[in-house]
């Protein structure tokens, strides 16, 4: 195969180069349409599948079990308390999960203990949680807190490190489409959204912003010295910049996404849910995502909030004359 | 001589990351030889099993925002509670400002549950007989027949007709120098119209107090400063000022009544906090105001613990659960060992892939990987020792993800090689001018994971704190190992033959990069960032003609065909700094 070296050689020396910013306006289209569709699904479908920790109540995990019948434990719940209509579900290979509304403790004890002789287990086989309606909305808050103190330091600091603020604005417009549309495929998906999948929601948007520094700094480089040159327009320099760096954000995505990946499959086929699997989806997303709206948000969203700068606009002019210049030149190559 | 002089230089550091290591090893060896430390990173309750109880204390009439001496305040509480139960091993912390977080190895009995989940509150009761704290031996314990016994219905607080003879032996076997003891007192909860058995901890000594005379609740406040002589000068001695309100001063004055004319211990009353008494001093004088002051042996910290103690005393605290967990500890096992699997997994297809990627350098990712790896397990079990950090699931979820971030640098690294090889530089300089050019990346990009990480961490609730934790400690692994190996250990390879010549495998082979020489032969030098010269192609002339018959557009089209076609140079060769 032709590796993926020489494809950067293409890239670097511009043989071979992807219209990232030229095309801005089809990648914003896109944008916004999936932006729309991530907004209107919950909006329809009414929210999110919000896990217990959202809602309050009680869950058991009864883990090793032989016999994953789930009319045992339904069975084993309304020995206890009648009125009940526990969620019995079989999660992985011999683990059950029952969910019930919250259970004071006493309940909580006695249906442990019924579940221990329904499933024929150990009892330390039987895991059982308990969560206060209040919890996750503490977790929620907490994780919406640090995600605005989070992107406002981030904005300064690269506002400081680029030496532009067009460069925060156009990090920060990447990071809002993935957390937008992370959150709609965990809508669409129905996948629960748990504390852990929040965290791993705030990895994510760090994530995506990781990634597009990387690409800025080259994009800093290249544009550096914009003014004195009449080889190319700023879009093109930018653009120039985000092929240069292709490879690596391929690369970079790949091996961030494996250990993930492995993650995902592990935590998913042989764990049920918890917190491995929670994390790990919201991150798979994220990742590919993130990577995704770098190359095709964040950098044509600075090139188009630049080039409208007089400075730009005069060196666009300024490359354009060159060229018309060398074109007819051209013309009169005398033999 | 710049060539020996970047070798040695390299050498050095990588002489330095050696004495790192050793360093950190010899200390970690050091603590597992005196039995401080383990080898093992500690787990976390989701790993080990166990159960873990997010209580919310609330404050009656606080308003729903629980100050920080609050919380520290109720920390204290619960410690005193779970030390007593005698469960080993338990950890109590506070989360997020709000909740105290009680994780306790094993499923805690019903009664330790309760015991835990027991709002506190304060109250004032007089003491009707104390002793020195240790148990009565058995054999000297005061005979059945002699027991005191109640002629009559108690009268007012005071009266020693509340000493029944169970409650009298009780007060022989109590040993208050066993801190299960002082738990037990707790768990009792004795109603407030009954009396009951306490210890003073500070004191060791031990007391039957009667029913409750005063509530906390009827605190105002309370302060403590130093005792002022009738001249108003300072006499050097520290006290602490209660303040009661108008229902607390009023029965305090009818209290002082009649303790005041009391003699030995009868003449105390005991301020008891959550069934242990905090303070039991004597009444010298009838306090009308509501505003006694307590002195005695007291320095200036133990008087501040006092008053601050009083102050917060004066509002009962219940605890409200959040939530509780009770993790098997085989599921924990499983779920390490999943965790574990899971990166392992997930190593060895980022170590395939970097092969394929980068072949030969490949192996520098890898190494460099596994260095960070062991420098990340290094940090995590002595933290373990010195801070008792107990790794999670979410942890080790942050370590996996890490895998990627960390082989980013090299990958940022290793292009930035690529890309001045295709400049045409020769190896040596292509690694010290890609160093020069992916440093900055590196740093500003993890810094951004810096960031994530330290504001996770103090902003987070519950386990996402583990995962802060481990993404901030391996962005600044990975930060340590790039600078520290991957480039000195480039820095060498690059004066090898296998790479220096760019052998087909090494992953940093000019050809295949497509690089053209800076020498270009005939004694010319190319600049690096020069544009590569036009190659006359055969049919020159002809395209030349064909040029000039196109049409407006289809010229724009061509001069934008040779435009991407032309090598681009850099912006400059300057460094900006």
């Amino acid at each position: 195969m032709p590796s993926l070296a020489t494809f950067g050689n293409d890239l670097y020396t511009g043989k071979r180069s992807y219209p990232f910013v030229q095309k801005y306006k089809l990648w914003f289209l896109i944008a916004a349409v999936a932006i729309l569709i991530s907004i209107i699904v919950p909006v329809v479908k009414g929210g999110f599948n919000l896990g217990i920790d959202f809602r309050g109540g009680s869950e058991f995990t009864v883990s090793a079990t032989e016999n994953t019948d789930i009319s045992r434990g339904e069975e084993a719940v309304t020995s206890v308390e009648p009125g009940l209509v526990p969620q019995v579900t079989n999660i992985a290979p011999n683990t059950m999960r029952i969910q019930t509304e919250q259970l004071s403790d006493d309940q909580t004890l006695a249906v442990r203990d019924a579940l221990i002789e329904a499933y024929e287990v150990e009892p330390d086989q039987v895991t059982s949680t308990f969560v206060g309606p209040t919890w996750g909305q503490d977790v929620t808050r907490q994780a919406i807190w640090g995600l605005v103190v989070f992107v406002a330091l981030a904005a300064v600091m690269m506002a400081i490190y680029f030496r532009t603020w067009k460069m925060s604005v156009a990090a920060l417009s990447g990071m809002t489409v993935v957390l937008i549309v992370t959150a709609g495929l965990y809508s669409l998906s129905d996948f629960e959204v748990t504390p852990s999948a929040i965290i791993g929601f705030l990895t994510v948007l760090s994530y995506s912003l990781y990634d597009t520094v990387v690409v800025f700094d080259k994009v800093r480089e290249n544009t550096e010295n914009i003014d004195k040159s009449t080889k190319r327009t700023f879009s093109e320099e930018v653009n120039l910049a985000v092929n240069q760096t292709l490879v690596r954000s391929i690369n970079t995505s790949v091996v961030g996404v494996l250990p993930v990946a492995s993650i995902l499959f592990i935590g998913a086929m042989l764990l049920g849910a918890g917190t491995l699997r929670d994390l790990s989806l919201s991150l798979f997303i994220g990742i590919i995502i993130g990577t995704v709206t770098t190359v095709f948000i964040a950098a044509p969203m600075y090139a188009w909030l630049r080039a409208k700068e007089p400075a730009l606009v005069k060196q666009a002019k300024r490359v354009e004359a060159r060229r018309r210049h060398e074109s007819s030149e051209s013309d009169e190559v005398t033999v | 001589m710049a060539r020996s002089g970047h070798t040695t230089a390299a050498k050095r550091t990588l002489v330095w990351l050696g004495v790192l290591f050793a360093v950190l090893t010899a200390a970690l060896a050091g603590g597992v030889m005196s039995s401080q430390a383990t080898w093992a990173p500690k787990l976390a309750l989701d790993l080990e099993g166990g159960t873990q109880m997010i209580l919310a204390p609330q404050v009656q009439g606080g308003g729903d925002q629980i100050s920080a001496e609050q919380l520290t305040q109720a920390v204290e509480i619960i410690r005193q509670r779970v030390d007593g139960s005698g469960v080993a091993e338990a950890e109590i912390s506070t989360q997020s400002g709000r909740n105290v977080v009680v994780s306790l190895p094993g499923v805690p009995d019903a009664k330790t549950r309760e015991l835990i989940q027991a709002s506190a509150a304060m109250e004032f009761r007089p003491v009707l007989a104390g002793s020195q704290g240790a148990a009565v031996p058995e054999e000297s314990r005061t005979p059945e027949e002699e027991l005191p016994e109640p002629t009559a219905e108690p009268t007012d607080a005071s009266d020693l007709n509340w000493i029944t003879p169970e409650l009298y032996q009780k007060f022989e076997a109590l040993d208050c120098t066993d801190p299960a003891a002082v738990a037990a007192a707790t768990e009792e909860r004795a109603p407030a119209d009954q009396p009951m058995v306490a210890c003073e901890p500070d004191t060791g000594m031990k007391y039957i107090l009667g029913p409750v005379e005063v509530p906390g609740t009827n605190i105002a406040t309370a302060s403590f400063g130093q005792v002022r002589g009738t001249q108003g000068q300072s006499l050097n001695q520290w006290a602490v000022n209660i303040e009661f309100n108008e229902e607390g001063t009023q029965t305090f004055k009818k209290v002082t009544e009649r303790l005041f004319g009391m003699t030995g211990v009868q003449n105390q009353f005991a301020i008891v906090l959550d069934g242990t008494v905090i303070s039991a001093p004597t009444t010298n004088a009838v306090i009308p105001d509501g505003k006694p002051q307590i002195t005695g042996n007291f320095t200036e910290e133990s008087a501040r613990a006092l008053s601050e103690q009083l102050k917060y005393g004066a509002l009962p605290i219940s605890f409200e659960i959040q939530s509780e967990m009770q993790i098997s500890a085989t599921l924990g096992d499983e779920q390490l060992r999943m965790g574990i699997i899971a990166g392992l997994i997930g190593l060895a297809l980022v170590a395939v892939y970097s092969l394929f990627q980068y072949r030969m350098l490949g192996f520098v990712t890898i190494a460099s990987l596994v260095v960070a790896g062991f420098l990340t397990y290094l940090a995590i079990a002595l933290l373990g020792w010195t801070e008792n950090y107990r790794l999670s699931l979410a942890g080790v979820a942050g370590l996996i993800v890490a895998i990627g971030q960390t082989a980013d640098s090299f990958i940022v690294y290793f292009e930035r090689i690529r890309d001045e090889l295709r400049d045409g530089r020769g190896l040596v300089s292509a690694v010290d001018n890609g160093w020069k050019r992916a440093q900055r990346t590196v740093l500003a990009s993890k810094a951004v994971n810096l960031l994530a990480a330290v504001v996770l961490y103090f902003v987070a609730v519950g386990n996402v704190r583990g995962f802060a934790f481990t993404l901030g400690l391996t962005a600044l692994a990975d930060l340590a190992v790039v600078y520290l190996f991957t480039h000195p250990v480039m820095q060498l390879l690059a004066r090898t033959k296998f790479f220096g010549e760019g052998h087909r495998f090494s992953g940093l082979d000019p050809k295949l990069l497509g690089a053209v020489p800076l020498y270009r032969g005939a004694g010319r030098i190319r600049q690096p960032g020069e544009a590569q010269p036009k190659v006359r192609t055969k049919n020159a002339k002809a395209a030349a003609e064909a040029s000039r018959r196109q049409t407006i557009a289809e010229r724009r089209a061509a001069a934008e065909k040779e435009r991407s076609a032309s090598v681009p140079g850099r912006g400059s060769d300057k460094e900006s700094n």
